[in-house]
């Protein structure tokens, strides 16, 4: 390894011990590695966008003679009104006219692919039942996940109490919601885990060529 | 003070003590774990298995070093797999860290594929990374329309149009699939407006704080694959044959959550006889 490598790697592995630190509690040491780590993300973020953006989509479209692009560019620039209180109001066309398009394209698209694709998933659901592929622990499969999707909408239509036998069905529905945030919480914990492994392979292996 | 409540009351840096030393002496104690592999993580290598050599796949980087513990190992392995079966690669990064964790990853998989094999994989003609762009869901609809739309140059400022790998690639109908290995929302970007919009075949590899949300995904058939943290990224180690971090972390991932289910009983026990005494004394 070269001493450039073994600065860096030092380098990254003391800010990993600063991180750490504060499992013990707060210390100037954590609140550094902190700071750096934002100061350092905002200057990487500034120079990339300079670079995909700025330089590529306003300056070289300019020089090349398109003109039009002072249009989108002028909307850009109004954006910064906001910082000034009497001409904030200015700043309320660019965000129109970037929502509008931003919904105009997201609403179809979104709408097919979480909505109208879902619901297509739940029917398909009853139409395996219904096929000549229909496997037994398949059935049980799906008539436990359509019993737990209509259990889980009931907990959620508030148009009726939820007493006697739609109380019952949304108490099932709470214990079917319960069940998919216990497997986001584990699957949460393995991967905070998985973040601790990897530092400490790090450390271990990289930094002090421990095995 | 009782042992009950002091049970309760351990103070939480015992806690992360414990998990510490356990996940240090795991990772130093040499012994395995079998890594059972899953239908989503299968179906993805048999895909890309089953492709012929000079096809292309599409593959989408889509993290920061935040979640590089879970996400590199899938994207190494992936890229080991392409190179091996000559499949070429289109990568793109559409979040602002993302490109150096790609070019980090592409060094990386070319160099281990050049230490295997002694070939050398070249830019440009066995894959071509097209670098990072803002807004997502405009970027990935230009590329669906055409790559040089949002990316006339690639990452090194090259035509892409003077890149051989490029010249019969126009747009999602010449890859295969798109695989996005991401810890950010842009998966969510891929299936509606990749595979919403264009209907090209979409697998993911996600951390495991998203993958719950994916499954329906999976279910409904717009995603044929998913890696699930770092226990997706171990089955695909095993399946590309190397096992490397993610399948060594899995050991240790087994030990610290043993400890963590320990400590769960250690607070039960304490809360319910806390909770008992105060019936009592009532």
């Amino acid at each position: 390894m070269d001493w450039s490598t073994t600065i860096a790697t030092t380098v990254a592995a003391l800010l990993t011990l600063a991180v750490f630190s504060f499992l013990y509690k707060d210390n100037p040491f954590y609140k550094f590695a902190e700071h750096l780590m934002v100061g350092v993300s905002a200057g990487y973020w500034v120079i990339i966008l300079w670079y995909t953006v700025v330089i590529p989509k306003m300056w070289q479209p300019l020089e090349a003679g398109k003109w039009y692009y002072i249009f989108p560019i002028l909307l850009g620039i109004l954006m910064w009104a906001r910082l000034n209180r009497k001409w904030s109001w200015v700043s309320r066309y660019p965000l129109a006219f970037y929502i509008g398009v931003s919904t105009g394209v997201a609403i179809p698209l979104e709408m097919k692919a979480k909505i109208i694709e879902q619901l297509n998933g739940s029917v398909d659901l009853v139409t395996y039942m219904h096929s000549s592929q229909a496997t037994g622990m398949g059935i049980l499969n799906n008539v436990l996940i359509l019993i737990g999707i209509m259990a889980a909408l009931v907990y959620f239509f508030f148009s009726k109490a939820h007493t006697g036998a739609t109380g019952g069905i949304a108490k099932f529905g709470i214990g079917v919601l319960m069940v998919g945030f216990g497997a986001s919480f584990g699957f949460t914990v393995m991967a905070r885990i998985s973040l601790l492994i990897e530092r400490l392979q790090f450390l271990l292996f990289e930094w002090l060529k421990w095995g | 003070m009782k042992l009950a409540e002091k049970m309760f009351a351990i103070d939480r840096r015992w806690v992360y003590l414990a998990l510490g030393l356990a996940v240090l002496i795991s990772l130093k104690i040499p012994f395995s774990i079998p890594i059972p592999i899953s239908k989503e993580a299968r179906n993805i290598y048999n895909f890309i298995d089953t492709l012929k050599a000079g096809d292309a796949v599409h593959l989408a980087i889509d993290y920061d070093p935040s979640t590089l513990a879970e996400l590199h190992p899938m994207t190494l392995s992936i890229l080991k797999q392409c190179f091996e079966k000559k499949i070429k690669v289109v990568v793109t990064a559409l979040h602002q860290n993302g490109p150096a964790m790609a070019a980090a990853a592409l060094d990386t998989a070319a160099a281990r594929h050049a230490a295997r094999s002694g070939e050398q994989m070249k830019n440009g003609v066995d894959y071509v990374f097209l670098g990072y762009k803002p807004y997502p869901a405009l970027i990935i609809l230009g590329m669906g329309q055409n790559y040089r739309i949002p990316f006339p140059t690639d990452y090194f400022n090259v035509p892409i149009d003077s890149l051989p790998m490029m010249k019969h690639i126009q747009n999602y109908d010449d890859v295969k699939a798109i695989l996005n290995v991401s810890g950010t929302s842009a998966t969510d970007y891929w299936i509606s407006y990749g595979n919403g919009r264009y209907k090209v075949p979409l697998a993911i590899g996600v951390t495991g704080v998203m993958a719950t949300d994916y499954y329906p995904y999976w279910q409904t058939g717009q995603i044929f694959g998913i890696l699930g943290g770092l226990k997706g990224a171990a089955e695909y180690e095993t399946l590309v044959g190397t096992p490397g971090k993610a399948v060594q972390g899995m050991k240790v991932q087994m030990v610290a959550h043993l400890i963590i289910i320990v400590f769960i009983i250690i607070g039960n026990i304490g809360y319910f006889a806390q909770r008992k005494k105060r019936e009592q004394s009532a």
